[in-house]
This record gives C-alpha cells, structure tokens and sequence, in this order.
C-alpha cells in the first residue's frame, strides 16, 4: 500500500516566498540604479556591488562563524541592504566608508538582534546615519564624480537644492531670492538632480513604486501616508510665509522623500503589521521630515525620521488593531 | 461586482472536472454506512444483522437535538454493527450491508418530472427535511432542520443558497447547479416557505458563468429568488463572507448567521431538500468530484452514501503514481486521508489528488513581518501575531486578539512567504482557548 502524506489544511500555497518579494525589491530599484549609472558611471556600480557584496559577506560571516546557524544569504535581504545603503551614499563615496556601513547594517542592526524580521530599526538607515554622524564631510559632497555619458546635471553645483537652500536661509536670504540665483528646474527634478546614488531621478523611483504595488509586494499606505503628510505640512508653512518655506512640490520632489518613502520606509520588518497602523506610522514620518527639513540643523531629515517612527512600530502594533470582521 | 469586504486571497482556479457531467456510480458489493454522517450526536442504529434492508429505509434514529437520522443507501442484508475507520483513521460505529439488488422503499418518487408544486406546509417540510437526514452539505453537516428553526427571539429576513464554490479543483456544486437548476430553485422556494421569508439569494462566484446563465434563465418562474454573480475570491463560501458578499451585513463576532438576519444553505443541501420534500427521498446519495492535475480521468460521481472511497479510486485507475496526497473536500480546507478504505458520507464532496510538487511543504523561515496574513485574513486577525502567542501559550492575550473568531480559511499559511504553518498553531490555540471560554460559569 502506497504511503500517503497527512498534514493540516491548508494543502497549497501561494506563490509568494521571502527570495520572491526581496528580488522584486531589487527589480523595482533597478531603473533608479540604471539613472545613477547613466549620470555617475563607474563609481555608482562600483558602490553598489560593494555594498551588495559587503553586506552579504558580513551576513554570512556571522551566521556561519560567530552564531555556527544556517546562513540565510540565500533570501536575498542582505543584498537588498547593500543596494539600499547604496542609494544612499554620495556617488563619490570611498569604498571603505562602503564597507563600514554594511557592517554597522547588517552585524549591528540587524544580526544582534537576532537576523532577518527581529530588527527594530531599518538597516540600511542604520549604517547610513552611523555614516552620516560619523564623517559627515564626505557625507554631503556631492560633486559630480566623471561619468561614462557626460553629465546632464549641471556639474558645479556641489550641494543639494536642500542643502543650497538651507545654507542661504540661514545668512537671511529669503526664498525668492534663493530661487533667482539657483535655476530649481523641478522638470529637471523629475529626471535628474543632485544627490545621493539613488535619489537621482524622482521618475525612475516613481516607477519603482508603481511595480512594487503591482506586484502586491508593499501596500500603498505608507508611501502615500508620507508624501501626503509632507505636502499637507509643507503646503501649511509655504502658506504661513513663503519667503521661508519652501514650496510642497520642491519638497517632495528634492531630497529623499521619494527614496524613503518607496523604498526605506516600506521595509516589512520595521514598519507596522496593520493598514491603519501604516498610516499613522507615515503621517509621523511625513512630520517629522518636515520639522527637520525646517526647523532643524540638517538640511534633510528623511533618514531620522524614519528611524524615529521605526521605534514606535511595536507600540503602534500592539495598539492599532486591523479592521475586524463583526465589531461594530 | 459583489464579494466580502476583508481581506481574501485568489487561488489558482483549477476547475479541471467541470466539464464531466454527474455520472451514476455503480453500487458497491458492501456499504459501510457510518452512524456519524454529521455535526453532533452520532445516529443510534435501529437495525440489527440479519434484518433486511431497503434502499431509502431507516436504519439510525436521530440521537438528539443537534443530530440526524440515517438511511440506508443500498438495499440487501445487515452483515454487522460496528466500528470501522474513517478517513482520519479514527473509528466510528458503522452499519455494514451486503448489497442484493437495489430494491428501494415504497413511497419514494423515483419519476424524473419535476415537481413544483409545495403542498407540505411551514411545519411539514421542516419534519421532513428532519426525517429525511438532511444536513448541510457545505462541508459542516450541520442538521438542516436545525438551521430552519431559528432559536425565539430571532427572526429569519432571506435565504441565500450558497453557490460560491470558492475552493479550487471542486465542481459538486457547479454540476448540480448547471444539471439541475430548477431543482435546486424549488429546494430554495421550500426553505424559504420553512423560514417564513419571500426573498432568496442565490451567490454564485464569477468563474461559473454558465451556472450564473443557466440559473438566470428561471427568474421569472423564481421572482423571488435574485441570482447574484459574486467577485472571484477566496474564502467567499465561507458562511460569514458570503453574507457580507450577498447583502453587506457582518455577522458579530460570537454570534449567528442569523443575527443579520439570513440563512445560509448550500446549493447541494438545496437539491436534497428538494428531493426530500417533493420526492419524499432521504438523504443517502451525494455528488463527488475526483480530481487532481495528476489523475487521468476527471469525474463527477453521484455515488451511494457507505461506498468505500478505494471503490471510487479504482474506478479512476487507482491513486496516481505522482499523487503524494489524497485528499476529501478542498485543497484549502480539505481533510488529507490517512485511509482511503473509509466509506463515502453525506457531506463527501470531493477527492482530489496533489502532487508532491502541489502539496509538499516548504521549509520554514523568519517571520519578515510583511504584514501579508494580516491583509489576507477575512476576520480582521493578526495570524503572525496569533501564532507567536500560541507558541508562548499565552491564553489571556489570544482571547484578547480574538483568536475564537478564526474560521480556518487557510488564507494565512497559503500566503506566508516564509512558509509559517500559521493555521497549525492557530487552530491549536483556538481549541484551547474556546474550551477555557466554555468552562467558564456563565452569568
């Protein structure tokens, strides 16, 4: 008599799996990378593969010497890391900053407190502030390092809009002024603009969102909760003064709003488990990123505010309860 | 297009035996008629070996309220009264009978006219469907007597006869719809004359368009009974969603289907109650679909309650070479057999074959809290959640996250992309905990 396998229902399953979405997250962020290897060249595949390789490699190191566990490489959230902390570097960043990044992400943010899912805080963001606080020189240079194609960003300019506009605001400038010295072109901004490697162009991270929720691997709210927030908050102060505010349109499209928003702010393990919690938890970091773009010492706050929200998913968990089938 | 409003997941369609119409099958040598063909109390036989038996007689009473009679589905002579294994391998008490013939009771109407007229009333046709062991034949067999008698106090305001079909590879329901479309309107009319209402639903998922036709096609013969083309998604026959789906009410946690009002009955209950009311037939045969990617014949089988389930298999060419799985009802809900030797129930609707490649469980990996079982569970619940807690045994806060409001649908565990048994855990904890909420005094 044949032997028959007896297991619980149910006896299928879907075609998800944790390497599937974690590639589709790779997919999505590929037109961002192919942008910055367009404008950067070498130096934005270079940083890349340091990162994807570094961050593996630490991964594995430490699951296979220090904890002797299985090594879990294989779902490829590690790369996902090194792409993100990528991203998030200048263009023109050394390999060895590259390297000390991935082994704050992976060896302290995410293997000490346990590995994939067990982190609280997101990191990529993790190595990338630790690098930020650390040398925050190479940090904020963002001269154009020599391309393959020639430059279509204007090569002189050495700062962020962020950057330019906070630095002349705080020598009494007001806006218009600021806007008149600087050609802001916000078309260009769409396609190209100053930043890290993968705030490059808001066009091709748009079109990393818009597959990533065709694919169904996030849900819409927080991306949405964070770009709405930070248009309704900016909107109110450029409302208030507009020679001190910078418009909702400049905010969104400058910066990492759209990087974070899509891609940081989105990652499973540190954001809420419940729709309603995912909007509360994007409402926050939409605030916060304001008040620090505004009111506070750094010219963007995207990263921070993220990290800052991340703390408060457990709390957010345990209170915001999904929609019930039944209650009233 | 209608659905439920939470959650849900959209398995592969794989209705591969739809196109086979209901064929007879050929009544086996020896019945094992069991004695638990439904939820509650197990029938009391009231027949001994050596007693002769007809096709349709009484051979179990009913053993209280929640309980139903059985029927003998051959004719011949009691060979024994005893405990056979059912398809878990658990044993139950069973009526076997060597079959003679196939002699059935007098009375028994076994013309194919239809009959339309409904002479019984409100509370003939309910003794009838209780005389004529009839439950629901949704997968619960629950005694359908008992669902036509709403508890006082409650009121019935529509039936909606369940056509959703939403488990993969299962074409029961389909076939009877599509076979017998009247007959199963006229078993809708007589629960609705049972329950004192004038409006009837019928839900029949999208991915049925010729039963949503077929069906259409008597709505000015039925006015009263509106066919309702539903949004392809599962768990949609699940009692509680198909209200949702149908009419937009949510039934309260802990409570009742017919708290909103409605009554909910399966397309095969419909047919029975048919035959049970204007033929006078008991319930001893069901539809039965045996299917599966790796089975070479596809068929819809109307077979005789007791017929053992190797009977059936053989018939198809025995259990494929590829088959690792044999299973009764649905891929998401089914129960895997552990003894294809048990006999066919009332509530049998399907046997189905997956591969190892279908079935095999992956190995497990970390929770990455993507938060997808959350989106999938049509009860509003947090399944990752659910199944930490169990693993800590912390009963207090399961009943907090209502884990007694689980319908075990399979949506979590189908969907993890880790490969969490979500529904293993879940189930477990659900047991526990109702059973600490009913050893509680109540006030």
């Amino acid at each position: 008599m044949k032997k028959l396998l007896v297991s619980p229902s149910p006896h299928i399953h879907g075609k998800d799996n944790t390497r599937n979405l974690m590639r589709d997250v790779i997919i999505a962020l590929l037109p961002s990378l192919a942008v910055s290897i367009y404008f950067f060249g070498f130096s934005a595949l270079r940083l890349t593969l340091i990162g994807v390789a570094a961050c593996v490699a630490v991964e594995y190191l430490i699951e296979k010497y220090m904890l002797r566990t299985k090594v879990t490489i294989g779902d490829y959230s590690a790369a996902v890391t090194g792409i993100l902390l990528a991203m998030n570097l200048p263009p023109n960043a050394p390999w060895w900053i590259m390297v000390i990044g991935s082994i704050v992400a992976i060896g302290i943010a995410k293997m000490t407190f346990g590995g994939l899912g067990q982190n609280l805080f997101n990191p990529a963001l993790v190595g990338r502030v630790f690098l930020l606080v650390s040398f925050p020189v190479i940090m904020t240079d963002w001269t154009m390092p020599d391309s393959w194609f020639g430059s279509a960003i204007d090569a002189s300019s050495g700062a962020t809009p962020l950057g330019i506009v906070k630095e002349a605001l705080s020598k009494g400038e007001t806006l218009q002024q600021i806007f008149a010295e600087h050609d802001f072109s916000y078309t260009q901004m769409l396609f190209a603009r100053v930043g890290s490697v993968g705030e490059i162009s808001a066009l091709a991270l748009l079109i990393g969102l818009v597959y990533l929720l065709v694919r169904k691997v996030i849900a819409p709210h927080i991306p949405i909760a964070i770009l709405g927030t930070v248009a309704v908050f900016s909107g109110i102060l450029w409302g208030v003064d507009s020679t001190r505010y910078t418009d909702p349109l400049f905010n969104l499209l400058t910066g990492g709003v759209l990087l974070g928003s899509i891609f940081m702010a989105t990652d499973y393990v540190t954001s809420p488990m419940s729709h309603k919690g995912m909007v509360i938890y994007g409402i926050g970091i939409g605030i916060i990123t304001v008040l620090i773009r505004q009111f506070g010492s750094y010219p963007e706050g995207i990263s921070f505010a993220i990290l800052i929200m991340n703390a408060t998913v457990p709390l957010i968990n345990m209170y915001v309860k999904p929609k019930r089938f039944g209650r009233k | 297009m209608k659905t439920f409003s939470i959650g849900g997941v959209h398995p592969c369609d794989s209705k591969i035996s739809a196109g086979a119409a209901i064929e007879n099958f050929p009544i086996p040598e020896v019945a094992y008629i069991s004695m638990s063909q439904h939820l509650g109390a197990p029938a009391e036989p009231v027949v001994a070996a050596g007693d002769k038996v007809k096709t349709g007689q009484l051979i179990a009473k009913a053993n209280g309220f929640i309980s139903a009679p059985v029927h003998s589905s051959v004719s011949g002579t009691v060979k024994s009264i005893e405990m056979v294994k059912d398809l878990a391998g658990n044993l139950c008490k069973a009526v076997i009978i060597d079959v003679e013939g196939d002699e059935w009771m007098e009375g028994i109407d076994r013309s194919e006219d239809i009959v339309r007229e409904i002479k019984l009333d409100q509370k003939e046709i309910i003794a009838r469907i209780a005389e004529c062991g009839i439950v629901g034949l949704g997968g619960a067999t629950f005694p359908t007597n008992v669902k036509l008698s709403p508890p006082p106090g409650k009121k019935a305001e529509f039936l909606i006869i369940n056509g959703a079909e939403c488990e993969p590879y299962l074409t029961s329901d389909y076939r009877v719809m599509i076979e017998m479309p009247e007959q199963v309107l006229i078993g809708a009319a007589i629960m609705m004359k049972a329950l004192g209402v004038t409006k009837g639903f019928v839900g029949i998922e999208e991915n049925k368009p010729e039963a949503i036709r077929v069906l259409s096609g008597y709505s000015e013969k039925y006015p009263d009974i509106q066919i309702v083309p539903l949004k392809k998604k599962y768990p949609q026959g699940g009692e509680k969603q198909l209200i949702d789906a149908v009419v937009g009410r949510q039934v309260p946690s802990m409570g009742l289907p017919i708290d909103t009002g409605a009554v909910v009955q399966n397309v095969g209950t419909a047919l029975a109650v048919y035959e049970a009311v204007q033929k006078n037939k008991p319930l001893f045969e069901g539809i039965l679909t045996v299917t599966g990617e790796c089975c070479p014949q596809q068929r819809n089988f109307k077979h005789r309650v007791g017929t053992p389930i190797s009977k059936i298999i053989e018939a198809v060419g025995g259990v494929p070479e590829e088959a690792v799985k044999v299973i009764s009802g649905g891929p998401m809900m089914g129960k895997a057999m552990c003894n294809i030797d048990a006999p066919t129930l009332k509530g049998s609707s399907s046997v189905l074959f997956l591969t190892e490649k279908q079935t095999k469980r992956k190995e497990e990996g970390n929770c990455i809290r993507c938060a997808k079982c959350v989106s999938v569970c049509p009860m509003g619940l947090e399944p990752y959640l659910l199944n930490k807690l169990g693993r800590a045994g912390r009963m207090d806060d399961l009943e907090a996250n209502r884990v007694y409001d689980c319908i075990e649908c399979g949506c979590c565990s189908f969907t993890c992309p880790a490969y969490i048994p979500l529904l293993d855990m879940i189930r477990l904890a659900k047991g526990q905990v109702m059973r600490i909420m009913r050893s509680r005094p109540k006030n």
